[in-house]
């Protein structure tokens, strides 16, 4: 049985109970909170993706988020009349920045990629506490037409399908056919599943590194400035707080080995899919707040434990 | 989530700081080099620097007539940087000190050295908790007891006293935040608020994200919900892009019926943008220069108070000396449309 089909089921398992549990759950309201969770956990988990199938891991991704998500802030800042598309653009630069160096410390300095990214985790959040001065990105910096992109988008049936999951839809597509024809993205797996064989086929470690930490990082900025968009500010210590550990949950759940050398987008989607699901249906079902903690860790290790048995079951046969 | 490993940041920051040898040293933020004469020499030394909130109590000792007046903000809010401009200061002559302490135990030392060279100490917002004697007063922002009921007051004089409502915290065990919803539970039996029905308190961790999530579900559980007190600034802002976004605030493009009404705790540059809008009628907050009027008045005055004592500052009013030498420097703020672009912090 093939992951993703896993991933599917439990989501369908978990909204048919949660549904029969609480009707409300199921309605336009509660999809659309659901679809407005994913937006950011989609586009920094496609550039985890890249990360997790060369074998390696990105843990400064939510310190990337905030300084983007800041520097652009601080742009509108200064100039208000900045065009948002423009914004994206900057905070796109910003993250690519920031992911060269995580690539950079992992290439030249030969650093193991957990213990390069916990440093920069600390590193890039100190940055952005320097940048903002310790202050946050009030609302009143934020344009209209850049908050708007959560309020607004696609809708049909009561429910909104926002601007904001559109872009995470876009980069999850591009995700998919850059690792699918790009030969770059195809060297991505071929370092993540052998790379002494990688080698020998002239496909370069380096070379692999710097694409998938640098597009890592460009993406954790892009949703830097999604973050200011869909919640109206940016606070240098709380911007992308925790955000790796979930962002790296819904690429295991997804079914992508964090080992590397595999893993689908569809999975990826998926898992994003399943902890909104997850996020949603813990506030929904009015669980005791002291309890949602760990009912949210169950369910992610319950969903891991699954596909480890399916693991070993292929493995058997 | 259970792994922090964020808490390595202040660690790591830590590290940086102290191998950078220039950002231990204390920044002056304003005030003239001293110069000697009679004019009485008073420091204000906040938790660190540029936090908008210490801006704004800095404002209050601004405004004073007849005093030297300066701010020494550490790089860091730690209380080891707020020691060494302590020692500084006492040796440069001030008369006075305002601080707004890092640490309730690890100043005391100096504090006691500097009392007992004469000079006033006074804490602002922060106080020495269980080490009040080693300051001469404490003026802290306002009566938290009174906080309860007055948000309860102004959700309720908005919802006409009548209806559903939810209270949107931090986390569940903030400790403000928890004695602050039980004064508004004790407020709720008054008669006044009988019609009015609190129906569910959820928490959203002062995480964004969380927060948004729990207003989104408080939409879909409580279609009768006529209002929101969100005593958290993460809080109150996610609510009110929630409300924005969905259009379901009192005026808004799908409100049913009456609308939503959201109020809470805030800032005003962090809530400006929705009470333009009218998103969010009104919210509350102290005012921070009201300690910092309050201090130059005692620091300037020389007064020596113990609990029990009264005393009228002018253009204030008339306050009392609590417990353990505290000062309640104000009465909560309400922000509205009318009042709101006054205020910058």
């Amino acid at each position: 049985m093939k992951r993703e089909w896993i991933a599917l089921l439990l989501i369908a398992i978990l909204c048919l109970a949660v549904g029969l549990a609480e009707p409300r759950y199921l309605q336009p309201r509660s999809i659309d909170s659901i679809l407005l969770w994913m937006p950011l956990t989609v586009v920094l988990a496609m550039g985890q993706h890249l990360v997790v199938i060369t074998g390696g891991i990105d843990i400064s991704i939510g310190s990337i988020l905030a300084f983007a998500g800041i520097g652009v802030g601080l742009l509108l800042k200064a100039q208000p009349g900045l065009p948002i598309p423009l914004a994206f653009a900057c905070g796109i630069a910003i993250g690519l920045v920031l992911g060269f160096v995580n690539a950079a410390l992992i290439v030249w300095l030969r650093l193991a990629p957990l213990i390069a990214t916990i440093g920069t985790l600390a590193a890039f959040r100190g940055l952005t506490f320097a940048l903002s001065k310790g202050d946050q990105i009030d609302g009143s910096t934020l344009p209209d037409g850049l908050t708007s992109l959560a309020s607004n988008g696609v809708s049909a049936g009561g429910v909104t399908v926002s601007w904001l999951l559109v872009i995470g839809l876009g980069v999850a597509g591009a995700t998919a056919l850059f690792l699918r024809f790009g030969a770059a993205g195809r060297a991505l797996f071929a370092v993540g599943s052998n790379a002494e064989a990688a080698r020998l086929r002239g496909v370069s470690l380096s070379k692999a590194t710097f694409v998938a930490y640098s597009t890592c990082g460009a993406l954790a900025g892009l949703a830097g400035v999604m973050y200011a968009a869909r919640f109206g500010f940016v606070n240098p210590g709380s911007a992308g707080q925790n955000f790796e550990l979930t962002v790296i949950a819904a690429v295991a759940i997804g079914g992508a080995k964090l080992t590397g050398g595999s893993g689908t987008v569809t999975g990826t989607l998926l898992g994003c899919l399943l902890l909104s699901c997850i996020n949603v249906a813990l506030s929904t079902l009015g669980i005791d707040a002291n309890w949602q903690l760990l009912a949210y860790g169950t369910v992610i290790l319950a969903a891991i434990v699954v596909d480890g048995i399916r693991s070993k079951a292929e493995v058997a046969r | 989530m259970p792994l922090n490993f964020y808490r390595l940041t202040p660690v790591v920051l830590a590290l940086i700081v102290s191998f950078g040898c220039s950002s231990t040293e204390p920044q002056t933020d304003s005030g003239p080099t001293p110069v000697a004469g009679a004019k009485m020499k008073l420091v204000f030394i906040p938790k660190s620097t540029g936090n908008p909130y210490f801006n704004q109590v800095a404002k209050g000792f601004e405004g004073a007539s007849g005093i030297e007046f300066s701010s020494q903000a550490p790089a860091t809010a730690d209380a080891t940087s707020q020691l060494a401009i302590i020692k500084e200061q006492v040796q440069r002559g001030v008369n006075a000190i305002a601080l707004s302490a890092n640490s309730p135990d690890a100043l005391n030392e100096a504090l006691d050295q500097a009392k007992a060279k004469g000079v006033m100490v006074l804490t602002v917002d922060s106080d020495l908790t269980g080490n009040e004697s080693h300051r001469d007063v404490g003026i802290l922002p306002t009566n938290f007891k009174k906080i309860g009921p007055a948000q309860i007051e102004l959700l309720g004089s908005q919802i006409g006293y009548e209806g559903e409502f939810a209270i949107l915290s931090a986390t569940t065990d903030a400790p403000n935040q928890n004695a602050w919803i039980e004064t508004m539970k004790t407020e709720l039996k008054n008669p006044k608020y009988a019609k009015m029905k609190l129906v569910e308190i959820v928490y959203g961790d002062d995480e964004p994200q969380k927060s948004s999530t729990e207003a989104e579900a408080l939409l879909t559980k409580h279609p009768k919900l006529r209002g929101i007190i969100s005593p958290t600034s993460v809080g109150l802002a996610a609510a009110a892009q929630v409300l924005d976004n969905s259009g379901l605030y009192p005026g808004g493009a799908k409100a049913t019926g009456q609308g939503i009404v959201l109020t809470g705790l805030s800032t005003p540059n962090q809530m400006k943008k929705f009470v333009e809008k009218g998103v969010v009628a009104s919210f509350q907050l102290w005012d921070p220069a009201d300690m910092g009027v309050i201090a130059t008045h005692i620091a300037s005055n020389k007064l020596t108070l113990k609990p029990g004592d009264s005393f009228e500052v002018p253009g204030k009013g008339k306050f009392t000396v609590e417990e353990n030498n505290v000062v309640y420097a104000g009465q909560l703020l309400t922000f509205n449309k009318e009042n709101i672009g006054k205020y910058d912090f």
